[in-house]
């Protein structure tokens, strides 16, 4: 193994076709690492973000309000109450003496300015250590005002991002249930998709075509009330296994509200999204709108992802990204534009998925959990990519190496998701690799 | 003069930062320097991010990674193979530390943990820590508390040389530059610090330097202590921060002249004529030589380009915001050129605002310390600016009233090349003032009917 790979991270770092069993994950990152995940609070804020019509405040200091001020796109077609940035802003005099009064003062002076449906209370690193009782103040106001204010507890310590994945979908598991509207048959909920681009709206389009109810949208494109009413749906359909798995489960449980997994990147996956719905009503009805559909869409593309194919063949990527199931859609969308993919990486993968990637990937792949610069940029160079797929963190990498780089989270403007975002993908790929400027990198 | 505090008690869009992101950018500035936040893994990859997305370089910050064990138990063993981790990975000259709301809540004592690390191992890198615990102050603490804290690490008193000290607070890149090229031109041999010139603005490596090249030398801040002078940008600095009871230095310069003797000059940040002359005869006293010809042109191109642009600007109102220290530098610049800063807010409270400026601005000017944004698109409403001037964060009220922003200061994130904006001396105030020209005739002409070409 490298040298440069960290003792302790040794197992997190595999190659496809070599037999080292099981990949190791679930890990919190090692400390002085560089890890480019961030931390519980992230994890819920992400997930949480896009409800449009919830008052989201942040109880703590100024920093972990002030880093997600409108991080990234959550696009709403209504309200945008989730843009603004709410945060108690605790001071040194807080710290001492508790921050619960400044949380209920501020709670109560949000809910009467902005009128919102329902208040999400973020608890950052020191709130349970000064001892603030975040759920009495939650309750009190939510009596007080008549709207649900639910508790995120989520101290940044407290696990990693993938925990506060959880932690989100139990304050949303919260939500629903309280709300009984009539839905018609076919009716779904998309969970996991958070509408950086406007992707949501590409595949509410076509679900929309086939015949089916859009019920509740979580969290993309978010509302309240339709999160109170996500059990009447008869489906959930789950994006992005690692951040909404659990909210499926817990409706499951609970609601008896049956679940599947889909991805809605590249055309295989997004075809397969359809099918399935279609397969779980059981019509004929859908699945042959669903195969209308997906010829009509594929028959428009195909022809001109030829063109890009032809161009983009034989170039090779490195993918790192937040969930595991996006760098699974990422590895087959890459491939039917004739991209290899050389390196593949996330921040939050469980070991089932590395296996998938594993039996996916083409030999001596690299597959690396919860990665750093220091591993990352030795990658690229031992593989030579020419493209790297991440987020902000991972643009300097590859532009400081001088190789392409594509924008798959935070700052993305794109929709990549549907035939749509396919065509996008492609588009962004060529525009990355083909630049003339490279020749002054070399 | 208007006072204007936030109108809710609890913060909206906040005009701040935490102050470990201020230590990060100082540590930035020393060479061979690798940050380390002594808290939640978040921490450091929020501020990664945030640093990112401004000065499009890679800026690696590591983190003690603390565990709900470390929070109750103490984080003594992530701070232990955090240091032993980085040194594997990037095998630093220098680890500068900064703590966080989390560790020192829990108390931490961060001095103990570098003392038993560098006992216990020899051949260590140098260390030294700063306390920036987010509930205190602002990015602008955590930043002078870093450049305090190097100083008081480093400095060496010695006989005086001939080299002075430049401590020009939170500039861009482009102006570190700038400074340097001014002390070649004078022929004084100075130090600036910090200087990320390079680091966060850097060459095309062909490589991902872990440790990018630049950066004020070790060497360098051992000399801060026998300089001749320092010459440091400010008037609030430290002031409105972590509580400095039994501790009133509130910036290195100061430092620099209480422990080791070196004279101090502050002065505002040189951005306008008025200032930027103060700044220009101090170093011409040190050089003891006249302005250099170069300069010289630069200023009166400056002053020619004022008379040019005169009409454009005169009575305009301006809203403007970011960290005090910068704002009150903009606000004088404004009048000097007969703009009225209607406006002029910080998420900062040190309440020095409404003093500094009192002496220079007039009754019709609103001072909003310990604002935030949402608190100062309320007061916009009334106030109806022609412009505003400030970071990025700004641009969703001035595309809501339709009004046009220079981009200045940090964060830019939504603007290329944020990095290379000057904003001090007679090259910076030049260059703002052609922007807000600019943006003044842009809204002219694409709010007429007559689309003029001429203007």
């Amino acid at each position: 193994m490298a040298d440069y790979i960290l003792t302790e991270r040794q197992k997190q770092v595999a190659r496809s076709g070599s037999n080292t069993g099981k990949m190791v994950c679930n890990k919190p990152s090692v400390a002085g690492s560089v890890s480019q995940r961030a931390c519980v609070f992230c994890g819920s804020r992400v997930v949480l973000y896009p409800i449009a019509d919830a008052l989201h405040i942040i109880h703590g200091p100024i920093g972990c309000a002030a880093y997600t001020w409108d991080i990234r796109g959550a696009m709403s077609s209504g309200p945008e109450l989730h843009r603004m940035s709410f945060s108690t802003d605790l001071s040194e005099k807080e710290v001492v003496f508790g921050g619960e009064p400044k949380l209920y003062q501020g709670l109560t002076e949000l809910i009467d300015k902005y009128n919102p449906k329902a208040a999400f209370v973020y608890s950052t690193c020191i709130v349970g250590i000064i001892g603030d009782d975040v759920e009495k103040i939650c309750k009190q106001v939510a009596q007080e005002k008549n709207i649900p204010v639910l508790p995120v507890q989520a101290p940044g310590f407290q696990g990693s991002k993938k925990d506060g994945y959880k932690v989100a979908c139990e304050a949303l598991f919260n939500l629903v249930g309280t709300l009984d509207m009539p839905v018609p048959k076919y009716s779904i909920n998309i969970l996991g998709d958070f509408n950086l681009a406007g992707e949501l709206w590409i595949l509410m389009d076509y679900y929309k075509r086939m015949g089916v109810h859009i019920n509740a949208t979580i969290t993309g494109d978010g509302r309240v009330d339709a999160i109170r009413n996500a059990h009447n749906a008869a489906l959930n359909v789950v994006q992005c296994s690692g951040s909404m798995a659990h909210l499926a489960r817990l409706m499951k449980d609970k609601y008896n509200v049956p679940f599947i997994h889909v991805s809605y990147f590249g055309i295989e996956d997004m075809s397969d999204a359809l099918y399935e719905v279609a397969k779980f009503f059981n019509s004929d009805e859908l699945m042959a709108k669903a195969r209308d559909i997906v010829r009509e869409e594929v028959g428009r593309l195909m022809p001109a992802l030829q063109w890009y194919r032809e161009r983009l063949e034989g170039k090779r990527a490195a993918v790192y990204v937040g969930g595991a199931f996006k760098a699974i859609s990422l590895i087959k969308a890459l491939r039917l534009i004739g991209v290899k993919t050389v390196i593949v990486g996330s921040q939050t993968g469980n070991s089932d998925d590395y296996e998938v990637i594993k039996k996916l990937s083409d030999e001596d792949t690299i597959i690396v959990d919860d990665s750093n610069p220091v591993e990352l940029s030795n990658f690229v160079k031992e593989k030579q990519a020419d493209v790297f797929i991440g987020g902000v963190k991972e643009r300097p990498i590859a532009h400081k190496i001088g190789i392409g780089f594509c924008d798959h989270n935070h700052e993305r403007k794109e929709a990549l998701a549907g035939y749509e975002g396919m065509m996008n993908f492609a588009k962004e790929i060529y525009a990355t690799t083909m630049s003339p400027i490279w020749k002054f990198t070399k | 003069m208007a006072n204007i505090s936030k109108s809710t008690s609890s913060t909206r869009n906040a005009c701040k930062l935490c102050a470990p992101l201020g230590a990060s950018l100082v540590f930035k500035g020393i060479e061979g320097c690798v940050p380390l936040i002594h808290g939640s893994q978040g921490c450091s990859t929020y501020i990664r991010r945030y640093m990112i997305s401004h000065y499009k370089e890679p800026v690696d910050i590591a983190s003690t990674n603390f565990s709900e064990e470390a929070a109750v138990f103490g984080g003594g063993q992530n701070f232990v193979t955090g240091i032993n981790n980085i040194i594997k990975q990037y095998n630093p000259a220098v680890i500068g530390v900064a703590s966080t709301c989390l560790s020192e809540t829990i108390g931490e004592d961060v001095d103990a943990l570098i003392r038993d690390y560098t006992g216990q191992n020899g051949n260590t890198p140098l260390f030294f820590n700063v306390s920036t615990p987010s509930y205190c102050g602002t990015h602008m603490n955590g930043f002078h508390q870093a450049a305090i804290a190097a100083v008081a690490r480093f400095a060496k008193s010695g006989k005086t040389g001939s080299q002075i000290n430049i401590f020009p607070g939170f500039v861009s890149p482009a102006d570190i530059r700038y400074l340097k090229e001014l002390c070649i031109d004078f022929h004084i041999p100075a130090t600036v610090f910090p200087d990320y010139s390079e680091t966060l603005d850097n060459v095309h490596t062909r490589e991902y330097q872990l440790v990018p090249s630049g950066g004020t030398t070790i060497s360098e801040l051992e000399m801060t202590g026998s300089a001749k002078a320092t010459i440091e940008f400010g008037t609030v600095f430290n002031r409105g921060g972590k509580s400095t009871i039994g501790n009133s230095i509130v910036s290195a310069g100061q430092w620099l002249q209480e422990k080791m003797f070196v004279t101090n000059h502050q002065l505002g940040f040189p951005i306008g004529i008025d200032v930027s002359d103060k700044f220009f005869n101090l170093l011409s006293g040190i050089a003891q030589s006249p302005m250099p010809d170069k300069h010289q042109k630069e200023r009166g191109r400056l002053i020619d380009a004022y008379v040019d642009a005169h009409k454009y600007v005169f009575g305009k109102r301006a809203v403007i915001y970011g960290e005090e220290d910068f704002v009150i530098a903009l606000a004088a610049f404004l009048l000097e050129i007969g703009m009225v800063p209607v406006l002029v807010a910080s998420g900062a409270a040190s309440g020095l605002m409404k003093s500094t400026l009192e002496t220079i601005a007039g009754p019709d000017i609103c001072i909003a310390d310990g604002s935030d944004f949402a608190s100062m698109r309320e007061i916009m409403q009334e106030l109806k600016p022609d412009i505003m001037i400030g970071n990025s964060k700004g641009y969703y009220i001035a595309r809501e009233m339709k009004i046009p922003l220079v981009r200045a200061g940090f964060p830019i994130h939504d603007r290329f090349g944020a990095s290379r904006i000057h904003h001090i001396g007679y090259r910076g105030t030049q260059e703002l003032f052609d922007r807000i020209v600019n943006a003044l005739i842009e809204y002219k002409q694409e709010n007429s009917p007559v689309g003029y070409k001429y203007i």
